[in-house]
């Protein structure tokens, strides 16, 4: 019944029990944080405070207070939301795609890449927010009734799907989320001794015992969820790629985007699970469940998302060429030796050139080295953004107009400032909630945990 | 392992809320998951009827031995799915065509069909949103889950290492004691 071919590599380390699991997922909660959390929280907290500072400012004064001009109207802002949007796509990635294809190595890092996925949705939803201005009008973009008329939002524009595509994203992977999270609240509820995590836990665990009925549809709601959440994450950056496509500007009216975004927003995702991870494991001493079978995997998926992205890129200067339209050629000719061909050489080394080394074993199983690689890549998906939305625009259909952007200190401080909300939110989670799926961990320690596979293979079971 | 030594019997009854005659449960603690499904089979075998189990984490197959029904959950998110695309059809139909119809980038505004592939996106969404979150809030009262709700496993140890099982007492007490005790049982309630 428990039985996993030898050949697998163990998922946990050690010679554990049930029990084992249950403390060391629960330490981080139970005990007083490493000095390095503190350092790393109190360098967080600063940026995003200096963000909050920036974004009032922004909201009091206005969108002048950014480098936007006439010729360029879409730049940091709208590079930071496709960013974000992006790196939250791992997180659905491992948690519901990875469930589908039963991939038993989800289970350690799918809470923690859950929780990436919300905080980094909070950080891109901010963008196109403030973006609008006047922000308290916000509620425009919903489709109600308004004082002004019966004045409907238009359903024919990919700006509004996308409303619906990040709402729909965001709150189904809160509750994918907290599903999972009920029956580990229960297990630190059941564990607390003092009062106040006592209370909290048992408001959070809903009040979750483990019956049996209660477990056979906790599966069920699971598998569902996926299935759900499998085709929504795909229509997500689909639907943000199309805020583009379905423009006519040059470098953006491409059929391509959708699979090129999607490729390219699990690419910079999973980056940012490796950094996330590689950070948490460490500060949390969580190597036994978060291996380097786990960062070796979630490499080769980097390595294959990255050669996708490559491909994209190679297709869009071919189809520019084979399209014949002077303006599109143009458009990639200037972006491949224009005055931004830093950025472009700088997307084009991070995103194409940087993934191929993980085709050396040595290379992808060597944490540091994974480390370094999943800033990289982060770095070059940002510049990725940037290339498609600022190159595209700088030099338009009239020379005259032609101009150059350069962002203001708050452009910087606005995104810094997200960079920081980030970590600040993922630092409290990790101090505060199950950081492992502990419960769904348990089910495979009996077939994959280290010492228990060692023991099947010395019994004879194959 | 040498468990009978640790085994601790004493008897706990509760009234039955069906029909008023009163049954007799009795707990038997398991520190194995394995030893668990084992105990559950023979004791299904011999006829006994399992009133309940509390268990850390998804015991496979267990609900299958228990007798347990399939659960139609799947069922729900189904039709909530249903619902969905029903209100985006309706929605855009009603603020799109008949409300307020306009001529946007030229886009065909006088029949729903026409203008159809432009709603697509919103038809998906909503599917979705609607079959999540109502399964989910259908989960939570099926369940009766929520938040602060008292916990509903009796030992607290059954959310870490231990698996509680409660059968239903069927003719002579010791016989079932001792089935429990074979089957690996390491405390008795």
């Amino acid at each position: 019944m428990h039985y996993e071919s030898p050949i697998r590599e163990p998922l946990i380390l050690g010679d554990k029990n049930y029990h084992d699991v249950t403390v060391e997922v629960a330490r981080p909660i139970e005990t007083a944080p490493p000095r390095s959390w503190w350092i790393a929280f109190s360098i967080s907290l600063l940026l995003f405070l200096w963000g909050v500072g920036n974004i009032l400012y922004t909201i009091g004064t206005g969108i002048g207070t950014w480098g936007l001009n006439k010729t360029v109207g879409w730049a940091w802002d709208i590079t930071n939301f496709v960013w974000w949007v992006g790196i939250g796509h791992a997180g659905t990635l491992i948690s519901a795609v990875l469930l589908l294809f039963r991939q038993k190595w989800r289970m350690s890092i799918n809470r923690s890449a859950e929780a990436m996925t919300i905080f980094s949705v909070i950080q891109a939803a901010l963008f196109p927010g403030i973006h609008m201005g006047r922000i308290w009008l916000a509620y425009f973009v919903f489709p109600i009734p308004n004082q002004f008329g019966s004045l409907w939002v238009n359903f024919n524009s990919p700006l509004l799907w996308d409303v619906f595509a990040i709402s729909t994203y965001f709150s189904v992977s809160v509750v994918f989320w907290y599903v999972g999270l009920i029956p580990d609240f229960a297990m630190l509820r059941d564990r607390a001794i003092k009062p106040v995590q006592k209370h909290v836990y048992t408001i959070l665990s809903f009040g979750w015992g483990g019956k049996a009925k209660h477990w056979q549809r906790f599966e069920e709601v699971s598998l569902v969820l996926a299935g759900l959440a499998t085709p929504l994450v795909l229509s997500v950056h689909t639907i943000v790629s199309m805020d583009f496509a379905t423009s006519v500007i040059p470098g953006w009216h491409t059929t391509i985007f959708p699979p090129y975004f999607v490729a390219g927003a699990i690419f910079s995702g999973f980056a940012m699970v490796q950094t996330l991870l590689i950070i948490m494991r460490k500060m949390f001493r969580m190597e036994h469940y978060i291996t380097i079978q786990h960062i070796e995997m979630m490499n080769i998926v980097i390595m294959l998302t990255g050669s996708i992205v490559g491909v994209a890129y190679i297709t869009e200067l071919f189809i520019a060429w084979y399209s014949g339209v002077e303006y599109e050629q143009y458009a990639f000719l200037n972006r491949a030796t224009g005055p931004y061909a830093w950025a472009y050489w700088s997307m084009m080394t991070c995103n194409v050139f940087s993934p191929q080394l993980m085709w050396v074993k040595k290379w992808r199983t060597n944490i540091m080295f994974t480390f370094i690689i999943s800033i990289v890549v982060n770095i070059g998906m940002w510049f990725e953004r940037f290339v498609i939305i600022v190159t595209s625009l700088h030099r338009d259909y009239l020379p005259s107009s032609w101009t150059m952007f350069s962002p203001t200190f708050v452009d910087i401080g606005i995104y810094l400032g997200t960079i920081g909300f980030f970590f600040v939110l993922f630092l409290l989670y990790a101090r505060t909630f199950p950081v492992i799926a502990q419960a769904e961990l348990k089910t495979i320690l009996k077939s994959s945990g280290e010492s228990q596979k060692k023991h099947h293979t010395e019994d004879g079971h194959h | 392992m040498d468990t009978t030594e640790k085994t601790i019997t004493h008897e706990n009854s509760e009234a039955s809320h069906h029909g008023g005659s009163e049954k007799v449960i009795v707990s038997a603690m398991f520190n194995d998951d394995d030893m668990l499904m084992g105990s559950v089979k023979t004791l299904r075998a011999k006829g006994y009827k399992i009133h309940e189990v509390f268990t850390p984490f998804p015991v496979h197959g267990l609900d299958k031995a228990m007798g347990l029904k399939e659960t139609r959950i799947a069922i729900t998110a189904f039709m909530y799915g249903l619902l969905g695309l029903s209100t985006a059809i309706a929605m855009t139909y009603y603020m799109m065509i008949v409300d307020w119809p306009q001529n946007i980038g030229g886009k065909p505004s006088f029949t729903w069909i026409q203008n159809m592939p432009a709603f697509v996106p919103i038809m998906f969404e909503l599917t979705v949103f609607f079959a999540a979150h109502l399964m989910v809030w259908t989960f939570f009262v099926r369940n009766g889950l929520y938040p602060g709700r008292k916990a509903m496993n009796p030992d607290p140890r059954t959310t870490d290492d231990m698996f509680l099982m409660e059968v239903e007492l069927k003719g002579d007490r010791d016989q079932l004691i001792t089935i429990l005790k074979d089957t690996g049982a390491v405390e008795l309630h």
